[in-house]
Parts: structure tokens; C-alpha cells; sequence
């Protein structure tokens, strides 16, 4: 496998007095689509221009391989950055971008022209070498900087937003895009972006930042199901989010007494005290909506309250109900729609519905800081 | 039906082009005119022959000015290009005030800056506690202080120009050259310059036209070197405007509609192909 492993430890970096980074570890395997998830702000940028070296970290190193390349120059490191705005020279076509690299290090001309045009084929582009930028569309110039960028084959790509300026259609085109091209050169790739849905579609595995600091790492799945602290957990997706105290364990069940709302179940394979509070998380497209009292057969492990619909919002694929439980206490829920799985009429406005899941599908998070 | 209708735009485009060009034309046509007097008698190049084969002095004048501007233009163009880009993309203490300084002189009346650099070249000093401080250089007016003069006044010019040119792009193709494994030189040579280029090269013309026309600055540094518009200036002076005048003003149009077509062409080439 090509790629390089990346190494960042103990990070920090302050303009002036604001800390935009505060300690930050990552461990980043070879090969890997790597994301830095996290909203504006929160540092993703400032850590990726410290790996390429357009910034200096204030304490800790980075090492890419083992080597540590904080003393080198941006242009020693074995990275490179595909650009937000996409940075591409006006001064030049499309080919001689691309060329840019390999002109710099007097590489004969017909080995160019050979390196170009295959990293135009890859991205799709080859019709094009002799436009010049300004006549390229966003996602045409966003191919130039990708294939500029890895021309020189490194060891790892930095992308920072680069689908930010694309349309919606054309963003998830070009991620899927990102995905081949991943898959086909194998390099390490890190992807910044404030969208969850992004990271969670494409990455191996995701770092969520906030306020510079790196709240959890994991895999897609890890982060949405299991998520770190509160925030992570109403980052990535949409959540229902309580606090509560623990009143009785049975095993890996433990029965909450929920503020505001009462008894709820949840089965979580960590220990927790009696008497101790915690965050418990639920996501909208668990939760079951139905008018009628649902059939629980004597199982322990399902909650099941009532509440009115205070808002059905219908957003084609599914619909999204606000369902009030008590004057302060508001679910959300998701439901999808098909023919075949509605047993029940539609759900009105104002109507007295059942919200219930199972102790399974709820999550105790552990942090409470954010 | 379409009804004809005072148009303003119309109206000032056709009044601006009258009162630009129309006094060019008359020239012209006065430098092709058998009398020294203004009334037109009858075509006749007596003013041309003049002006090659007994104008000597002009003539010097011309070439001193010609020579005063190319490396006056030069030199300020590569100074004025380097300092722009210097204080473009490099942050440094007082910034702000060095970006404020160099609008001054644009709006420095020329009588003062003349006087001042009088001042400097006939080597000012004061005496600070029993110690003589030089502020100035003991230089004989001449060439050598027309030249510095020129170049110093033509800087400003070149080094908005070519920061306006900068401002247009971002930092980030300068950091993505260096991250393509550009040194600081290959990222000046082959990024920095040529985007630059349209700024270079009008601030460059511009310094050109600058030199060749400037009479009040000049006026204050010459000594006895004498520079076209001075020389124009003493014939008049001496004996009213000579047709001879006319036939070089005449040559010299002829010679900048020339360069300006070359220069367009220049830059339209560098838009299409970088
Ligand atoms: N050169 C700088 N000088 C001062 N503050 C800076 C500088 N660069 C970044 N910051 C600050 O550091 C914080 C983190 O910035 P950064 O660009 O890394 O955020 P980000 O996570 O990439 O956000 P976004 O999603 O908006 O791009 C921000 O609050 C920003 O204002
Ligand atoms: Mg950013």
C-alpha cells in the first residue's frame, strides 16, 4: 500500500491570544481518507496548513512516516493541498498547471506530456488541457487543482473543503469521484469539511473537532452511533438529547429517570453508578410514530410515550414530526413513507401519537462538557 | 420608428473626443504648412527638412529625454515591481504606513518635489551639537540628477500599478507553488512575475510618458543638460513657437500610437496565453 502515516502529536497553536488548536493528537494510518469534520472555526484549516507547512505549530510535532517535518518547507514535505478556491495559475492552460510540478524540476518534455495527460485521464479532463483556467467551470477547475496536486505523487493529499464551492449535485458527484481516485492511487488522503454528511459517506474514519480540540475519532459509524460527548452527537446528524440520572441497573440495562419526561430504558456496555447523571442521546429515525398504543408484548426494553404533533414537516423522502411529550419536552422524529410499510393512516397536525424505540436504540454519552 | 434623442452619454463621448484629438490633428496638419505664421498657405515639408538637417540642439534634447526615460523607466520599474510585491505578500511592522507613504508623492505638487530634491542634491547638512549631519548628496545637476528624479517620481506610479494587479489574486497560488515544490526564486520567476505582467508593463509605459513630459521637476535638477521640453520650452521663450516644433510633435504622435497599438497587442497576447 502507497500513502504515508501521519503522526500529529500534541499540537497547539495561538494567533495572538486566541487558541486555535489546544494539544491535538492524531494518529493517521496509511492509506486512509481521513476527515476533519467540525464547524467554522473550530481549526480544521490552521491544523491542516501545519501538516503542509504554511503554518508552524507553537508546541508538538508532526511526522509524516516517522520523520518529523516541522524544520522542512512546504516544499520539502511529501504532501499537497488541493485548495478551497482552487488556487490554479491564471497565467497558465490547463495543461501547463498541471505541468507545473514537473517543469520545475526540468523533466524532459515528452515524460510530461505522457505524466499530464494520464492525470487529466484520471480526472477526467484530457478534452481540456488547453483551456485556459478562467474558462473552466468549478468542478472543471476543482479537477486541475486535484490532478495538479497529485502529479508529484505524494505520499498524502490534503483537501481543505474542496467541494465547498460546487453545487449540491456536483459536490456529491465529485465526492464519489474523490472515493475512485482514492481507491485507485491509494495515497492518504485528509479531507477538511464542516459537512457531516461529506465525512460520513466517504471517510475511513473522521476526527470531530470543535473549538480546537479533537473530541473523538473514529470510524463513520463509531462517531454516529456512539458519539463522544453532546456535541458530537448533535453535530453529526440530527439527535433528541435528555439528562437524567441513573436509578437501577440489570446488567448492561439500565433504567434512567429522565428530566422532565420519566422512566426511560437503555442498554449501553459501560458501567455507570447508581444515583449518576448522564447525557442520553436518541436519533429521530429510530423513534417509531403511531397513533395507536403499540404492541409491546410484555417486553421491558421498549419506551413508549405519548405526545401531540406539533408540526409534520414533509420533506420528500421522509417526514419530520415535532411530537410535544410535555410543555418543555419535544421529540423529533423521523418516518419514512411507502405504501407497504404505513400500516396507520397519515398523522395530522394536533394529533395524540405514540413516540416509542427500543432500549438498544438509545445512547448514553459520556462527556458532559459540550 | 425610432426617434433621434439628445443623448448625454453620446453628446460628452463626441465633445471629449473633439477637444482630445482635434488639437493633435491641427498640429499636424500646421506641421506640413508652407508659412511660419498660423494661416495655412499650402503644403510643404520645409519644416520637416529643418528639423533633420539644422536642429541640432533639439535634437540633443531629444535623445538626452529618450535616453533620461528608458533607464529612468527601468529602473523604476524594477524597484517599483519588487517593492510591490515585497510589501504585498510580506507582513511587516509599520506596513500600513509604508502603503500610506507611497501615495504621497502621487499628490505631492511637482514644484515641491523639484525643490526638495534641489535641496537634497546640492548636499543640505545642519549641525547638531558641534557635528555637520549630510541629508543630501553633493551631486553637479545633470544627467546623473534628472535621472534619480525621474526614477524617484515614476516609482510611485509603477508600484500601484503593480500592487493593484496584485491585489487581484489570492495568497493561496502563491502558497500552492511552494507547495508544488517551487523555492521562493521559481515562485517569483514563474508565478509572481507573469501574473504581474500587466501591472509591469503599463506602470512601465506610464513611467515612459511620465519622464519624457515632465518639465517642472526636471526644471529644478538639470544644471545645463537640457531635456525635449525644456529645449521646446527656451525656443519659445526666445522666439515663439517654431513649426520645427510642430514636425517633431508631429513624429513623436506617430511614434506613441505606434508603441500604444504594440503595447495593446502585448497585453491581449499575455490575457490569451499567459
Ligand atoms: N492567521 C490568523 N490570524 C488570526 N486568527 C486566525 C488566523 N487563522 C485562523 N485564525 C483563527 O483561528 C480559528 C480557526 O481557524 P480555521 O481557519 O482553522 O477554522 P476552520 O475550522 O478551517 O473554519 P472554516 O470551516 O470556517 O474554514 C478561527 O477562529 C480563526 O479566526
Ligand atoms: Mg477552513
Amino acid at each position: 500500500m502507497k500513502g504515508a502515516t501521519i503522526g500529529i502529536l500534541g499540537i497547539s497553536k495561538a494567533f495572538g491570544s486566541f487558541a486555535a488548536l489546544n494539544d491535538v493528537s492524531l494518529d493517521i494510518r496509511k492509506g486512509e481518507f481521513f476527515s476533519l469534520l467540525g464547524p467554522s472555526g473550530c481549526g480544521k484549516t490552521t491544523l491542516l496548513r501545519i501538516i503542509a507547512g504554511f503554518e508552524q505549530p507553537d508546541e508538538g510535532s508532526v511526522t509524516i512516516d516517522g520523520i518529523n517535518v516541522l524544520p522542512l518547507p512546504p516544499n520539502r514535505r511529501h504532501a499537497n493541498t488541493v485548495f478551497q478556491n482552487y488556487a490554479l495559475f491564471p497565467h497558465l492552460s490547463v495543461f501547463e498547471n498541471v505541468a507545473f510540478p514537473l517543469r520545475l524540476k526540468n523533466t524532459k518534455n515528452s515524460i510530461v506530456t505522457a505524466k499530464v495527460n494520464d492525470y487529466l485521464h484520471l480526472v477526467e479532463l484530457g478534452d481540456h488541457a488547453a483551456k485556459m483556467p478562467s474558462m473552466l467551470s468549478g468542478g472543471q477547475k476543482q479537477r486541475v487543482a486535484i490532478a495538479r496536486a497529485l502529479i508529484n505523487e505524494p505520499s498524502v493529499l490534503l483537501l481543505d473543503e474542496p467541494l465547498s464551492a460546487l453545487d449540491a449535485k456536483l459536490r456529491h458527484h465529485m465526492l464519489m469521484e474523490l472515493d475512485a481516485i482514492h481507491d485507485k492511487i491509494g495515497i492518504t488522503f485528509i479531507y477538511v469539511t464542516h459537512d457531516q454528511s461529506e465525512a460520513l459517506s466517504v471517510s475511513d474514519r473522521i476526527a470531530v473537532m470543535y473549538q480546537g480540540d479533537v473530541l473523538q475519532v473514529g470510524t463513520p459509524h463509531d462517531i454516529y452511533e456512539s458519539p463522544a460527548t453532546n456535541f458530537v452527537a448533535q453535530f453529526i446528524g440530527e439527535t433528541n438529547m435528555f439528562e437524567g440520572t441513573v436509578r437501577a441497573s440489570m446488567g448492561q440495562m439500565y433504567v434512567l429517570d429522565v428530566d422532565e419526561l420519566g422512566r426511560v430504558v437503555v442498554t449501553d456496555d459501560r458501567i455507570y453508578e447508581v444515583g449518576e447523571r448522564v447525557s442520553l442521546t436518541v436519533r429521530p429515525e429510530k423513534l417509531r410514530i403511531s397513533p395507536d398504543e403499540p404492541r409491546v408484548n410484555g417486553r421491558s426494553d421498549i419506551n413508549v410515550f405519548e405526545g401531540t404533533v406539533d408540526e409534520p414537516i414533509y420533506s420528500g423522502f421522509q417526514s419530520k414530526y415535532y411530537v410535544r411529550l410535555s410543555p418543555t419536552v419535544v421529540f423529533r422524529v423521523f418516518k419514512q413513507h411507502s405504501d407497504y410499510t404505513d400500516e396507520e393512516h397519515d398523522i395530522l397536525w394536533k394529533e395524540r401519537v405514540h413516540v416509542s424505540w427500543s432500549a438498544k436504540d438509545g445512547y448514553i454519552v459520556e462527556g458532559h462538557r459540550n | 420608428m425610432q426617434k433621434k434623442r439628445f443623448s448625454f452619454s453620446k453628446t460628452s463621448f463626441i465633445a471629449s473626443m473633439v477637444f482630445l484629438f482635434v488639437p493633435l490633428v491641427v498640429l499636424i496638419v500646421f506641421s506640413f504648412n508652407a508659412n511660419k505664421a498660423p494661416v495655412l498657405t499650402g503644403f510643404s515639408l520645409v519644416w520637416y527638412q529643418r528639423l533633420f538637417t539644422s536642429s541640432r540642439s533639439l535634437w540633443n534634447a531629444f535623445f538626452t529625454s529618450i535616453t533620461i526615460a528608458v533607464t529612468a523607466s527601468i529602473t523604476a520599474t524594477v524597484i517599483g515591481t519588487l517593492a510591490a510585491i515585497g510589501v504585498h505578500w510580506h507582513k511587516f511592522a509599520l506596513k500600513t504606513y509604508v502603503q500610506a507613504i507611497t501615495y504621497i508623492p502621487l499628490v505631492l505638487p511637482e514644484i515641491i518635489i523639484g525643490m526638495s530634491l534641489l535641496a537634497f542634491f546640492s548636499g543640505s547638512h545642519f549641525t547638531l551639537g558641534g557635528v555637520s549631519v549630510n541629508v543630501g548628496f553633493r551631486l553637479n545637476l545633470g544627467w546623473l540628477t534628472i535621472f534619480i528624479a525621474h526614477a524617484t517620481f515614476c516609482l510611485p506610479f509603477v508600484y500601484l500599478m503593480v500592487l493593484a494587479r496584485l491585489d487581484e489574486f489570492d495568497s493561496s497560488i502563491i502558497e500552492a507553488a511552494h507547495d508544488l515544490g517551487a523555492t521562493e526564486g521559481q515562485t517569483l520567476l514563474k508565478v509572481i512575475i507573469p501574473i504581474s505582467m500587466p501591472g509591469i508593463i503599463s506602470g512601465f509605459l506610464t513611467s515612459l510618458t511620465l519622464s519624457l513630459e515632465d518639465f517642472t521637476i526636471t526644471y529644478f535638477v538639470s544644471g545645463v543638460s537640457s531635456t525635449l521640453p525644456m529645449a521646446v520650452y527656451g525656443q519659445m521663450y526666445k522666439g515663439g513657437v517654431s513649426p520645427v516644433i510642430n514636425a517633431l510633435s508631429a513624429i513623436m504622435i506617430l511614434g506613441t500610437i505606434v508603441l500604444a497599438l504594440l503595447a495593446r497587442n502585448f497585453l491581449k497576447y499575455i490575457a490569451a496565453n499567459g
